[in-house]
């Protein structure tokens, strides 16, 4: 659906994306990840026709971002960083200026605003004027902007920003809910939300691709060795010293403070299970076992991983 | 022509909720009603004047012509005060856009430039024909008290209204220039001010260079309509005045594109 060739934009003579390529298939959701400053945006800008890529082509549904604006602008909903909302507009004025501009049909602009308004949860707002929204209902009249024309892909630029955790879950559902239908990229600088809402994440860093992968795919590929949290009741130089005589174990890191009872991260050697052993060694010892678990490396610690290496 | 239609729509609403048309309007017709009395009040005491000396000396009453004194002058001074309030109409088209990011969701709809520069012209250009539309009272209140003639009155009001078109092209011009409204209404004053005034540098210019200047001035091509010509000429220098300021609006924005 979604077909980017090699593109590069340079601001001046200071590339802000360099040589990106990726596709999105049909009914996908993509998260495209990467700290403030990335790239995303004009990424984004550029798919969404509104900045010309300096090189490269990108296609949207077969059509060229470039040569076939027009028909690329039709097919698309777009919610940029900033809503671009009208302040002094109704809800259900804005949403139906921007239903006719993005080519609505005139008979079925009132049922697709109703069903944009209704999915966003402006229902009850419909009459407000929007410069008396709160920010929250401002992104979502943003987001009923971009699903209005029920279009065939959706660009979202960090659709949940500015959102309570409740309205941040809700806003998740209703993309994931999209995906199918929709094909749908979705920026963000929080890992959690790509884990959560992507099927592919594209990692980017300074204007570059440094991974692409499921979230899973992207954990398991960095996850370098199992660790291991224990909480275990007993003095804590006995406690380490004992579990650094378990086999197979790399390394114990104590977690500070604690009277007695203390965390304990164990770091057992790749594809080695040391659970087994470790729970016998900290009984047999005569220790309190009070909590085993397994901790896998967090998208946030990859993510760091990765941008860093590229930083070196 | 859909597209066109919606942005008309979208800007004439704009206007209405927001209070700068209502000040902008209601200064208009302050400012143009004091000087219509003024111009009222004498024309009046000419007409005392003529009356006494024909009263003391005898002889003809001279015919006072209603239209030169008054309708003239009045339509020479809304000219001038449009030159002033056209800028700030205009300024907020484009620039605003750009200011809160909206212009992002413009360029990413199937609306092309040409439909989105129209519809905002179009829009603003209607709002001053509203305005100066208002001003016809004062005509009426002449009617009702004098004789005025009123070929010469509609004709002026289509100089004005042609006139009027022009500056708003050169403030929606001066609006796509920048995101700041207050640079954009200074930019287009300065334009037409300039544009107003520069036929007094005719003065000064070569022969052939002067006849450019005298045709590039916006007051000029006015002069004709208040006595009830309407020249092809003049009705061209506008039209061509405004077209060209769009097609300029109409680079700037496009440049965007071409900018890689």
């Amino acid at each position: 659906m979604i077909e980017v060739d090699h593109i590069t934009k340079y601001y001046g003579q200071t590339p802000a994306v360099q040589d990106v390529s990726f596709r999105v298939e049909k009914g996908e959701i993509l998260g495209f990840l990467g700290p403030n400053g990335a790239g995303k945006t004009t990424t984004m800008r550029m798919l969404t026709c509104y900045l010309p890529p300096s090189e490269g082509t990108a296609r949207v549904a077969g059509y060229d971002v470039f040569e076939d604006s027009m028909e690329v602008r039709r097919r698309i909903g777009y919610l940029p960083e900033h809503p671009p909302l009208y302040p002094d507009m109704t809800v259900a004025s804005y949403l139906t200026f921007v239903s006719k501009i993005k080519g609505v049909d005139s008979k079925k602009q009132k049922n697709a605003v109703d069903s944009a308004a209704e999915r966003c949860g402006l229902a009850d707002r419909r009459d407000t004027i929007i410069g008396k929204l709160s920010k929250g209902y401002r992104q979502r009249v943003g987001l009923a902007q971009a699903l209005v024309h029920d279009p065939e892909v959706l660009i979202l630029d960090e659709p949940t920003i500015g959102l309570d955790p409740r309205q941040i879950i809700e806003v998740r559902e209703l993309i994931k809910s999209l995906a199918g239908e929709h094909t749908v990229i979705l920026s963000t600088h929080i890992l959690s939300e790509a884990s959560m809402t992507c099927e592919r994440v594209v990692i980017i860093n300074r204007g570059k691709i440094v991974a692409m992968d499921t979230p899973e795919n992207l954990t398991a590929r960095l996850m370098g060795s199992e660790r291991i949290y224990v909480q275990v009741q007993g003095p804590a130089d006995v406690v380490t010293a004992k579990l650094r005589e378990v086999p197979n174990v790399v390394d114990v890191v104590p977690e500070p403070g604690g009277n007695g009872v203390r965390g304990f991260f164990v770091d057992g050697k790749e594809k080695h299970d040391i659970r087994a052993e470790l729970a016998s060694a900290i009984v047999g010892n005569g220790f309190g076992l009070l909590e085993m678990r397994p901790v896998g490396m967090s998208l946030e610690e990859i993510f760091l991983q990765l941008t860093e290496e590229e930083g070196n | 022509m859909g597209n066109f239609g919606a942005i008309l729509q979208k800007e004439l609403k704009s206007y209405l909720v927001s209070p700068i048309a209502y000040v902008v309007g209601a200064v208009f017709l302050l400012v143009s009603g004091f000087f219509f009395r003024n111009m009222v009040m004498q024309f009046n005491m000419y007409c005392m004047t003529y009356i006494q000396q024909a009263q003391r000396y005898g002889g003809q009453l001279p015919q006072l012509n209603l239209n030169e004194i008054v309708v003239n002058g009045f339509f020479g001074l809304m000219s001038f005060i449009s030159l002033f309030i056209v800028p700030l109409l205009t300024m907020r088209l484009i620039a605003e856009e750009k200011k809160t990011g909206t212009i992002e969701l413009l360029m990413t709809s199937p609306v092309s430039n040409v439909q989105t520069i129209l519809g905002k012209f179009v829009s603003c250009f209607l709002l001053y024909t509203i305005i100066v539309g208002l001003t016809g009272f004062l005509m009426l209140i002449l009617e009702v008290y004098g004789n005025p003639d009123w070929g010469p009155i509609l004709s002026a009001y289509g100089g004005v209204l042609l006139m009027g078109g022009a500056f708003v092209a050169v403030g929606v011009f001066a609006s796509s220039l920048t995101e700041n409204q207050i640079v954009a209404a200074v930019l287009s004053f300065a334009a037409l001010l300039i544009f107003w005034v520069i036929g007094w540098s005719a003065n000064f210019a070569g022969p052939t260079m002067g006849k450019v200047l005298t045709y590039l001035s916006l007051i000029e091509h006015i002069g004709d309509f208040q006595k009830g010509i309407i020249d092809t000429k003049d009705v061209i220098f506008y039209l061509s005045f405004m077209f060209f300021s769009l097609f300029l609006t109409l680079t700037v924005m496009e440049s965007r594109r071409w900018r890689k």
